[in-house]
C-alpha cells in the first residue's frame, strides 16, 4: 500500500472519524456512568452513617465512657462496613482503618461536616466516610462531643462495574473502527478498482496496446473519465491504423513497383549482353550511348533487386535460413568469390561455429568489405572474434574515417555520406540491407571510428542466429 | 549406357540445343537473341504444354523454365521432364522467393537462376550443366577402371554407377557431384565447395541446391535414404563420401 495512496487517506480519514466519535460517545457515557455510580455509592454510604449515627443519638454524658466509643463502632460495622471509633487519644474499632484516614479528611470531618474520600488500600478501592458526634445537653442544647466516627467500605463491586463500562466502550469503539476500516476499503476499493484499470489501460496503451479499453461503470466521475479515455484510445487507434494503412500502403506500392519493374528489366538486361558485343563495333555516340544504356540497366537491375530485398524486410516476409556453419570459411569464400582475398587483411580463426544464415551473412560481409574497399583506403582488414555467445566481425579501413554528422546516418536507406559525390556503384541501399541483415540474425551493426583513423564497422551477432 | 544417361547427359556436340520455357515476350525474346549469340540453338516457346509438346518433337540438351507460367506451371512442367527422364533444367525464377525456389529445387531442377538475369550467367549456368552431363568419356581412353565402394561401382570413364550389379541411372548434376565427393572419401567438402566446383557458381550461392541435389542422389544410391551410409552429412561442414 502506497504511504501517500489514496487508500492510505480514505483509511485514515474514516478511522479517525470513527475514533473521535467513539471516544466522544463512548467515553462520555463512561464518564457520567462512572460518576453515578460513585455518587450513588457515597450518598448510600454516608446516609448509612447518618442513619446510624441518628440511631446513637444521645449519646451519653462527656467524656464518654469507654463502652460508648466500643459501643458505637460495633453499632456502625456490620458484614460490608468496618468502623472505628476515635475520641481524643482513645478510639474503638479496626485500628487498620486508620491507615486510610487521611489528614485533609480528619480535618474536614473536625470542622463539622460529613466528609468523605475515596482511598487505594492495597489495591482495592475503598470509601472512608467520616462524621463527628453531636450530644445533647441536658439544658436541650447539642454541641460538638468530639467523638469521631469513621466507617470505611469495599468499592470493589463498583469498580467491576465501572471497568465492565470502560471495557464495553473499548469494545464498541473497536469494532466501531474495525466496521470503519472496512467501510474505507470499500470505499477506497471503489475509487480504486476504475483508477487502477484506467492507470493498467493507460499503460497499455503506452506500450502500443491501441486495443486497450476500460468498463464504464455507472455515471459518476469516474465514469466520464473511462469514457474520455475510451474515446481517446479510439481515435488513437483509428490514427495510428490510419498511418499504418498509409505506409504499409506505400511499401507494398513500393514493392510491386519493384516486381512491376524485373518482367522489362529481365528483357532489357538480356538484350544488354547482345548489344555489348555490338556496342564496340559502332561508331562514335551511338557506341557511347549504346555502353551507357548497358551499363545503367545493370544499375538499374541492382538498385531493383536491393529494393526488393529492402522491401522483403519491411513486410516481415524476410525469412532465417540457419545451418551450422563455420563463420571464417563464410567470410573467406564470400572474399574468394568477390577476387577481394589479396585486397583484404583477415585475422579469421577457423573454429568458430555459429548456426546463421550463410547467404546473409555473405551480404553482410560484401556489403561492408564492398563499402570499405570503395570509400575508404586499404589496407581493409577484417577480424574475427568470439565472447560467449556473441560473434564480433570488425572490418576497418584506413581512409579518413566517418564525419560526426554522417555517423548516425550510415544504415539510412539512399544516405549519401557527401552529397556532392558522384554514385560511386551502389545501390544506397547496400548497408542499410547488411543492417537489416544483422538484426534479422538478432545482432547489431554498428559503425564508428578507429582510434588511428579509418571507419570501422562492428557486426555483432548471437552464435545461434534469432528471427528479430 | 544410352539407356542409362538420356539425350540430357550426352556428349554435345557443336551447337547446345536450348528449349526456353517463358510467357514474357520481351524475355524470350531478349534470351534467345543473347543465348543465340553465344551459340546456342534455341528454341523459346510460350506456355509449359507447348513445351512438353517440344520436348518429344526436337529433344534439347538443356530446358530453361520459368517457374511462372499460365496454364501448367513451371513447377509441374519440372516434375513431368524428371518423370521422364534426367533431362537438364535449369529454372527462372522472378521471385527470388525461398519457397518458389525450394519448391524448384524438390521438383527436381538442377539449378536456378533469379530474373533479371545477365545473358551471360545464365549462360554460364547452361555450360556449367552441359559440361557436367558432357564429361568426357572420349577423353578418358585409359580401359574401364571400376572403383568399388561398398555396393557402389563408379566407373569414372564411361561415367556408369551401379549398385550391386544393376546400372544406377544418375542425371548429370548427381553424377557430378557422386564423383566429386568419391574422389576424397572420408573427405569433408563444404557446401560452398561443391556449389563452386560441381554448379561453377561464380558467387556465393545458395547451399539449398546442393542439399537438393544430395537428397535426389540419396534417394537412388543409398539403401535408406533417412540413414545414408554414402553421402553423410557434417553438421557444420557440408559432405562426405564414406567412411563405409
Amino acid at each position: 500500500m502506497k504511504l501517500g495512496g489514496l487508500r492510505t487517506r480514505l483509511l485514515l480519514a474514516f478511522s479517525l472519524l470513527v475514533v473521535i466519535t467513539a471516544a466522544t460517545v463512548a467515553g462520555g457515557a463512561y464518564v457520567q456512568s462512572r460518576t453515578v455510580i460513585l455518587q450513588q455509592a457515597q450518598d448510600a454510604t454516608a446516609r448509612v452513617l447518618v442513619d446510624k449515627a441518628t440511631a446513637l443519638f444521645p449519646l451519653g454524658p462527656l467524656p464518654p465512657a469507654d463502652g460508648t466509643l466500643s459501643r458505637i463502632s460495633g453499632e456502625l460495622s456490620d458484614r460490608d462496613l468496618s468502623s472505628l471509633v476515635l475520641y481524643e487519644d482513645k478510639s474503638s474499632g479496626n485500628e487498620q482503618m486508620r491507615a486510610l484516614i487521611s489528614p485533609e479528611l480528619r480535618e474536614r470531618v473536625r470542622s463539622g461536616n460529613v466528609a468523605w474520600q475515596r482511598v487505594d488500600s492495597r489495591g482495592t478501592p475503598m470509601l472512608v466516610v467520616g462524621t463527628r458526634f453531636t450530644v445533647l445537653l441536658p439544658g436541650g442544647q447539642q454541641r460538638d462531643s468530639g467523638i469521631e466516627a469513621y466507617i470505611a467500605r469495599s468499592m470493589a463491586p463498583e469498580a467491576k462495574s465501572i471497568d465492565e463500562l470502560a471495557t464495553r466502550a473499548w469494545l464498541i469503539g473497536g469494532v466501531a473502527l474495525v466496521f470503519a476500516i472496512g467501510l474505507a476499503l470499500l470505499a477506497a476499493r471503489g475509487v480504486l478498482r476504475p483508477v487502477r484499470e484506467l492507470g493498467d489501460a493507460a499503460r497499455r496503451l503506452g506500450k502500443g496496446d491501441l486495443r486497450a479499453r476500460i468498463s464504464v461503470r455507472g455515471s459518476d466521475e469516474l465514469a466520464g473519465v473511462a469514457r474520455t479515455f475510451n474515446e481517446t484510445a479510439e481515435a488513437l487507434e483509428r490514427h495510428v491504423g490510419e498511418l499504418e494503412r498509409m505506409e504499409a500502403d506505400a511499401r507494398r506500392f513500393v514493392a510491386d513497383v519493384s516486381h512491376e519493374l524485373r518482367t522489362p528489366l529481365a528483357a532489357m538486361t538480356a538484350v544488354a549482353d547482345v548489344l555489348e558485343q555490338e556496342a564496340s563495333k559502332l561508331p562514335g555516340d551511338a557506341g557511347r550511348a549504346a555502353k551507357m544504356s548497358i551499363e545503367e540497366t545493370h544499375n538499374l537491375t541492382r538498385l531493383v533487386n536491393d529494393l526488393i530485398e529492402v522491401s522483403r524486410f519491411d513486410a516481415g516476409a524476410a525469412a532465417l535460413a540457419p545451418e551450422e556453419v563455420d563463420v571464417a570459411e563464410v567470410i573467406t569464400a564470400s572474399l574468394r568469390i568477390r577476387g577481394w582475398t589479396g585486397e583484404v587483411e583477415g585475422d579469421l580463426p577457423s573454429g568458430i561455429f555459429a548456426e546463421w544464415d550463410p547467404r546473409r551473412v555473405d551480404v553482410i560481409v560484401a556489403n561492408l568489405v564492398g563499402n570499405a574497399l570503395r570509400h575508404g583506403e586499404k589496407p581493409v582488414a577484417l577480424r574475427l572474434s568470439e565472447a560467449g555467445e556473441w560473434i564480433t566481425l570488425e572490418v576497418s579501413d584506413r581512409g579518413p574515417g566517418l564525419a560526426p554528422e554522417v555517423l548516425p546516418h550510415v544504415f539510412d536507406r539512399f544516405y549519401k555520406a557527401d552529397s556532392a559525390r558522384a554514385r560511386s556503384g551502389g545501390s544506397g541501399l547496400g548497408l542499410a540491407i547488411a543492417w537489416e541483415n544483422a538484426r534479422l540474425h538478432g545482432g547489431t551493426l554498428s559503425a564508428a571510428n578507429g582510434v588511428d583513423g579509418g571507419a570501422v564497422f562492428t557486426l555483432r551477432l548471437p552464435r545461434l542466429g534469432v528471427t528479430a | 549406357m544410352d539407356e542409362r544417361i538420356p539425350s540430357g547427359a550426352a556428349i554435345v556436340v557443336g551447337m547446345p540445343r536450348v528449349l526456353l520455357i517463358e510467357d514474357d515476350q520481351a524475355v524470350r525474346d531478349g534470351l534467345s537473341m543473347a543465348l543465340g549469340g553465344r551459340g546456342h540453338a534455341v528454341d523459346a516457346v510460350a506456355t509449359g504444354e507447348e513445351g512438353l509438346a517440344r520436348l518429344a518433337s526436337r529433344p534439347p540438351d538443356i530446358v530453361v523454365l520459368d517457374l511462372m507460367l499460365p496454364g501448367l506451371d513451371g513447377f509441374e512442367v519440372c516434375r513431368r521432364i524428371r518423370a521422364a527422364g534426367d533431362l537438364p533444367i535449369i529454372m527462372l525464377t522472378a521471385r527470388n522467393e525461398d519457397i518458389d525456389v525450394v519448391a524448384g529445387l524438390a521438383a527436381g531442377a538442377d539449378d536456378y537462376v533469379v530474373k533479371p538475369a545477365r545473358a551471360q550467367v545464365l549462360e554460364a549456368r547452361i555450360r556449367a550443366v552441359l559440361r557436367r552431363s558432357g564429361q568426357p568419356a572420349a577423353a578418358a581412353p585409359t580401359p574401364a577402371e571400376i572403383e568399388r565402394h561398398g555396393d557402389l561401382g563408379i566407373d569414372r570413364a564411361a561415367l556408369t554407377v551401379t549398385k550391386g550389379d544393376k546400372p544406377v541411372a544418375l542425371a548429370p548434376t548427381e553424377l557430378r557431384l557422386l564423383l566429386e565427393l568419391s574422389q576424397v572419401p572420408g573427405r569433408v567438402l563444404s557446401r560452398q565447395y561443391l556449389l563452386e566446383s560441381v554448379w561453377e557458381h561464380g558467387y556465393f550461392g545458395d547451399s539449398r541446391v546442393v542439399d537438393a541435389c544430395v537428397q535426389r542422389l540419396r534417394a537412388k544410391i543409398e539403401d535408406d535414404s533417412s540413414a545414408p551410409v554414402y553421402v553423410q552429412t557434417v553438421r557444420g561442414f557440408g559432405y562426405r563420401f564414406g567412411p563405409l
